[in-house]
């Protein structure tokens, strides 16, 4: 029986032909970051969909401590559609005390913790606006509001950073880095995967509705092939060609970009380098994410 | 701490209904307009009522002993004269003219001569005509030795006795009227109030609050909270309007039989919540089928239909006979009964059993659509974009 875990166990969707969810199946610790990405249509939305409930899942099942999430349960998630919903012509105090009852909580409690966190996102002058007169970036506040209000113990947020100023952006990710450290499994999807790779304790890529990676960002880059970065101004052009382990070299200018095999010995490397005359920069370079996921989607196309 | 009972769950989402609903400038607005057409018809009423049978009439030289026999002879007939008397007949013509006097009457008794401005109505002339042969029946029986005032007094005693098989209602007229105003507020009312529980279906959908909503809420919660709500918003309009309608025709005299307004709008109020009950969820139900307010109509006129219907062709019917056997069959069919129904309950013409009949009809469609309503609405609520085919959420 695990305790504080989220987990999507073999999850499948079909829509008429297409095949949405193929066995997809991660889990989410507690005090956990867990950054979901994948192209367009690769299945995020529908995963969350079916872990929240709102769509029922055509085989699998999606568990909280170990026992099959119920309505009870799934009161203690909180949400964020990746289609934003809110009522526009409700007043944003109103719609988030609202929400919290309907989460659960007494009325009084619902109006302490929507002030709470009205003036935590920022959003105290406009809480007597309607929703559809804030600005889009400020309706996605409340939104974030709406997904926190009822103090949720798991958060599942679908694409919670899209529209968002930087001020914004640095708001949301204390925000959910905080609420990671109190014990909350966190879990959100997004596009930009600098940020994920910046917040996120463990990341996951998925490829036509199935996870084909999972792990920290070292853990993926693990796999990756290592660069070597190296501006030997006096260099010959084909200075490396004949070093042990080195793949390919390409050069710009007087900066030669060497890729690696996992078990070269990158300091041989070194001083071939400096073996031609001085040697301003030598850098070994990991594979961001971003190439990671480009190398994952390229596979795609491939297979 | 997250324990939130289905009867709370309701009483939340009908609450936020309720309140957002009573606190728009449409409910306020609408109510004051409605209770003002309606003070403004009483009004025209009292008014007609008082300028239809009273007539003014000028009378010079010889004609003006006529002033009290005219408004003797006139009151038989139903109408009230004032008399004024004239000297200058030129003058009373011009006025005759203006409009402000409905006819001159001068010349001798036996031989009136009447100025109107365009034609003298049926009483009054009626009235006229028996003063004169009055006049000329008088000369001729002192002429003949008959005195005058004893020969009236026993023409006078000389009646038919009628005895009336199946006596009408005197207060007929006034049970029509209190009928068909229930009828029509009925008929506002669910028609407003129905197209309000659609149009919040729809606005969910389109915003997509929905699927915040329905992470914690079951659908069946989320359509009772919204059926209750918005009609109980509806129940609140129909009791101001009705009150405020009831106190205002009383007061004014435009109907003298209270107590049967007063159980009319209480029948009201009980076919109103059976009737909403029926159409909300129908409303609902066609409402999840479609993503945007621009679809909404299209899937709604079918129901507004059988509304319009029911209320034009029933109300047709009732003026003519509302005892036919027709109107009765029709009265308790669920669709009809909570428009028809309780307009021939204000006219008194349904039998107990009829009654009875519709209202265990009623309740026994709303069951059924409740449940079928229910099953669409959930099915449907969540699919946006292209609109719902009604055989795929029935299945």
């Amino acid at each position: 029986m695990a305790q504080g875990v989220l987990e999507i166990d073999r999850v499948s969707k079909r829509y008429g032909e297409v095949v949405a969810l193929r066995d997809m199946t991660f889990d989410v610790r507690a005090g956990e970051l867990f950054g979901f990405v994948g192209s367009n249509g690769a299945g995020k939305t529908t995963t969350m969909r079916i872990a929240l409930g709102v769509l029922a899942a055509d085989a699998g099942e999606v568990r909280w401590n170990g026992a099959p999430v119920t309505l009870e349960t799934r009161r203690r998630i909180g949400y964020m559609p990746e289609e934003r919903g809110l009522y526009p012509k409700m007043k944003v105090l109103d719609q988030l005390v609202y929400l919290a009852e309907l989460h659960g909580m007494s009325t009084n409690d619902a109006h302490r913790s929507a002030e709470n966190w009205v003036a935590r996102l920022g959003l105290r002058d406009r809480r007597g606006d309607e929703v559809q007169k804030l600005s889009l970036g400020n309706q996605q506040r409340v939104q974030l509001a709406a997904a926190l209000v009822h103090e949720p113990d798991v958060l599942v947020l679908d694409e919670p950073f899209s529209g968002l100023d930087p001020v914004a952006v640095d708001v949301m990710s204390n925000v959910l880095r905080e609420k990671a450290s109190a014990g909350v499994p966190v879990v959100f999807s997004s596009h930009q995967l600098d940020l994920v790779e910046r917040l996120c304790d463990r990341v996951g890529i998925v490829r036509s509705g199935s996870l084909v990676a999972s792990g920290t960002v070292d853990e993926l880059r693990a796999g990756g092939a290592v660069e070597l970065v190296v501006d030997a101004p006096q260099a010959p052009p084909a200075w490396a060609d004949a070093l042990p382990g080195v793949h390919a070299v390409t050069a710009r200018g007087s900066r030669f970009v060497l890729e690696l095999a996992p078990d070269a010995d990158d300091q041989a490397v070194l001083h071939a380098a400096l073996a031609t005359g001085p040697v301003r920069e030598f850098t070994r370079q990991r594979p961001s994410l971003t190439e990671l996921f480009r190398s994952v989607v390229t596979e795609e196309r491939d297979s | 701490m997250s324990t939130l009972t289905p009867s709370r769950a309701v009483f939340l989402v009908a609450r936020r209904e309720f309140t957002t609903k009573v606190r728009t400038r449409s409910f306020l607005w609408g109510t004051l307009v409605i209770v003002a057409v309606l003070a403004g018809y009483v009004l025209l009423q009292t008014v007609l009522l008082d300028r239809a049978d009273r007539d003014t009439v000028a009378l010079n030289g010889q004609a003006t002993v006529l002033a009290e026999p005219l408004k003797q002879t006139a009151k038989s007939f139903g109408r009230e004269v004032d008399t004024v008397d004239v000297a200058d007949v030129a003058a009373a013509e011009e006025r005759v003219r203006a409009g402000e006097v409905d006819a001159l009457v001068s010349g001798a008794p036996d031989a009136l001569r009447v100025v109107v401005k365009d034609r003298l109505n049926d009483d009054l002339r009626n009235a006229i005509d028996l003063i004169v042969r009055q006049q000329v029946l008088d000369a001729q029986l002192a002429e003949a030795g008959v005195d005058p005032v004893e020969a009236a007094r026993d023409l006078d005693r000389a009646k038919v006795d009628v005895v009336a098989l199946q006596p009408e209602d005197s207060q007929q007229g006034q049970r029509l009227a209190i009928g068909l105003v229930i009828a029509a507020l009925l008929y506002y009312s669910l028609l407003v109030y129905g197209t309000m529980v659609a149009q919040g279906v729809v606005e969910e959908k389109s915003s997509r609050v929905v699927e915040i909503l329905l992470a914690t809420l079951r659908p069946w919660q989320l359509l009772l909270g919204k059926v209750i709500g918005l009609g109980l918003v509806g129940l609140l309009q129909l009791l101001l309007i009705g009150g405020i309608g009831l106190v205002l025709s009383s007061v004014s005299g435009v109907i003298d039989v209270t107590a049967v307004a007063g159980g009319a709008l209480a029948t009201g109020v009980l076919w109103y919540l059976l009737g909403f009950f029926l159409y909300a969820t129908v409303f609902a139900a066609a409402a999840s089928l479609v993503s945007r307010q621009e679809e909404l109509q299209s899937v709604l006129t079918p129901i507004s239909m059988a509304i319009v219907v029911a209320f034009v062709v029933g109300i047709n019917l009732m003026i003519q006979d509302a005892s036919d056997t027709l109107v009765a069959v029709l009265s308790m069919l669920p669709p009809f009964a909570p428009i028809l129904m309780p307009g021939r309950m204000a006219m008194g013409v349904a039998p107990a059993w009829q009654v009875l009949v519709a209202i265990v009809l009623a309740i026994a469609a709303v069951a059924a659509i409740t449940w079928l309503g229910g099953k669409v609405y959930a099915n449907a609520v969540l699919r946006t974009g292209a609109r719902v085919k009604l055989r795929d959420v029935l299945r």
